[in-house]
């Protein structure tokens, strides 16, 4: 009988431990990991390189998503976080149909260009469908049909000593003390030449939509969909891209989102 | 009283031998997945909430529908509830799926922030936490696998061998009657467990995890298709977390259950304490 007690206490107290345990989690214990600024945190976001120097070893220079087939496609492209530009500038532009865009291409290039759209759907197009890989864990399957990067950069000549290729934007997702914080992005030279890196101008046979990022948006199709810059403003061709914004190669990577969206 | 004769009791009690049974690499590695399960759950459940929703297939239907599980709130009679829907069904779960309480206020967001790290939404610092540890996990897993087959961990303690499979029917009557024996080596029933964890539900969660990559997807085209396509792959992602879940409480139970300073100490110091034997019987009555 006594045996029984005795374990039966046991039981309680290690129960209570165990209650005591699960208290702790979740609640607020871990919330200093928001601060961007945090040591902790900064340390846990550099595994991201390994990351991604990972994959590059595992997938190397060209090894392409999945493309998928036509039937397939069983619904429209799901537009999600900028779907409807406000900026005077945009608006100007889209309400005469994009007629006098002209991409800009500049930085370390040999022959500073811009394009207009007429003039990239001028050039070697490419269509894939492919999937496409929200950070929030969603995915869609659309037809994309663009211009290759690759060849735009082939055209303008990228110098030696260009490493990341930023894309500028049209759209903000908020305003700062200095005004609306634009969009922007980067990728390196192996996803820029990668040959299912295109301008986008053209979705599901139709001219891209506006709010999936007319007049043209790029599709990494390796990496998540905020990597695919929309209403692309300008390309520029930098070393590196540590003054640029807050210095973390992308709006969301400013915003604590790893820069390597391959994963 | 009860604590007196308890004592007298245990000192009329011949005690077993006290072995040296879980090596350091065993203990270490089972302290640091530990550690790794509690921060990958709970960061998992913050990037769950992201998109509260599975789907079967390659995509997610937004123009159709093919959603297995559902968490989220909606307004009934002006009242608002917290619902799960699984398979089409829906149950009402206000107070801790999809509407939960705060000291703060009312939240209406998927698991309560009681069960996410960070408390409330902050997807990319869940991002960041749940991928330190993923490759933490991934890595103690493999340093594990390399000093199992090397230390005879593996083949000593961990493969069933036909005499496991012939004590399978007793051991599970065992356990129904609450009947632990402490021996050298591991019970069937325990094999079994562990076997199904190590390399079934590791590779499982590891290998749907990667698939969910778009980079890994390039990679090895083939991990997209074993499971049936992205969406598929982090269904069973979420599943193979919920089985961990049962496993906890189950791991937990059996180790109060059998003794918990016993096996509590065969995982801290790797001294383990067997069951008394005849051998040791007759010592006592000597």
């Amino acid at each position: 009988m006594s045996r029984i007690l005795m374990s039966r206490r046991k039981f309680l107290r290690a129960g209570a431990a165990g209650l005591a345990a699960s208290s702790l989690a979740g609640c607020d214990q871990f919330d200093f990991l928001r601060d961007r600024n945090n040591g902790v945190r900064q340390a846990m976001i550099s595994v991201n390189e390994l990351t991604f120097q990972a994959q590059r070893l595992l997938m190397g220079r060209d090894a392409l998503a999945r493309e998928f087939s036509e039937t397939d496609i069983r619904q429209g492209q799901r537009p999600n976080g900028s779907t409807n530009p406000r900026t005077d500038e945009y608006l100007l532009m889209r309400n005469r149909e994009f007629a006098d865009y002209r991409l800009e291409i500049t930085g370390m290039v040999d022959r500073p260009t811009s394009f207009s759209v007429a003039e990239l759907q001028n050039m070697p197009s490419r269509t894939q469908i492919t999937r496409h890989d929200c950070v929030e864990g969603w995915s869609t399957i659309a037809k994309w049909t663009g211009t290759p990067l690759k060849a735009v950069l082939d055209q303008v000549g990228v110098q030696s000593g260009a490493n990341y290729v930023l894309f500028r934007c049209f759209d903000a997702l908020s305003n700062g003390l200095s005004g609306p914080e634009y969009y922007y992005e980067t990728i390196d030279m192996i996803d820029a030449n990668h040959p299912q890196t295109i301008l986008a101008y053209g979705l599901n046979e139709e001219p891209l939509p506006v709010a999936n990022g007319a007049p043209l948006r790029v599709r990494v199709e390796r990496q998540l969909g905020y990597k695919m810059a929309k209403y692309i403003k300008s390309i520029e061709l930098v070393a590196s891209f540590e003054n640029v914004e807050l210095g973390k190669g992308g709006y969301w990577e400013d915003r604590g989102y790893e820069w390597y969206a391959g994963i | 009283m009860s604590d007196t004769s308890a004592r007298s009791d245990n000192a009329a009690r011949p005690k077993g031998r006290l072995i040296y049974r879980q090596n350091l690499v065993t203990r270490l590695t089972h302290w640091v997945w530990a550690i790794c399960m509690f921060f990958l759950l709970l960061s998992g459940l913050q990037i769950f909430n992201a998109r509260p929703q599975l789907f079967i297939g390659q995509e997610s239907g937004f123009e159709y529908n093919n959603a297995i599980l559902e968490i989220g709130s909606r307004a009934v009679d002006g009242q608002r509830i917290g619902y799960t829907t699984v398979f089409g069904q829906e149950f009402n779960t206000s107070g801790v799926l999809g509407l939960s309480e705060t000291p703060s206020g009312p939240r209406l967001r998927a698991f309560p922030e009681w069960a996410t790290i960070p408390s409330t939404q902050d997807l990319a610092t869940g991002r960041v936490v749940h991928f330190f540890f993923a490759w933490i996990f991934v890595g103690t897993l493999l340093i594990w696998l390399a000093f199992s087959l090397f230390n005879g961990h593996l083949a000593r303690d961990l493969i069933p061998y036909r005499r496991d499979f012939k004590n399978l029917p007793r051991d599970i009557a065992d356990h129904v009657r609450f009947r632990f024996t402490h021996a050298m080596t591991y019970s069937p029933l325990q094999k079994l467990a562990y076997i199904v964890v190590l390399f079934i539900l590791f590779p499982l969660i590891i290998l749907t995890g990667l698939a969910m990559s778009p980079g890994m997807n390039a990679a090895w085209p083939w991990i997209i298709d074993i499971f049936g396509g992205r969406q598929t792959a982090r269904t069973i992602h979420f599943l193979t977390m919920a089985a961990f879940v049962i496993f906890f409480f189950v791991h937990i139970f059996m180790v109060v259950a059998a003794g918990p300073i016993n096996e509590m100490r065969s995982m801290i110091t790797g001294r383990y304490r067997l069951s008394p034997t005849r051998d040791d019987d007759a010592e006592i009555s000597k």
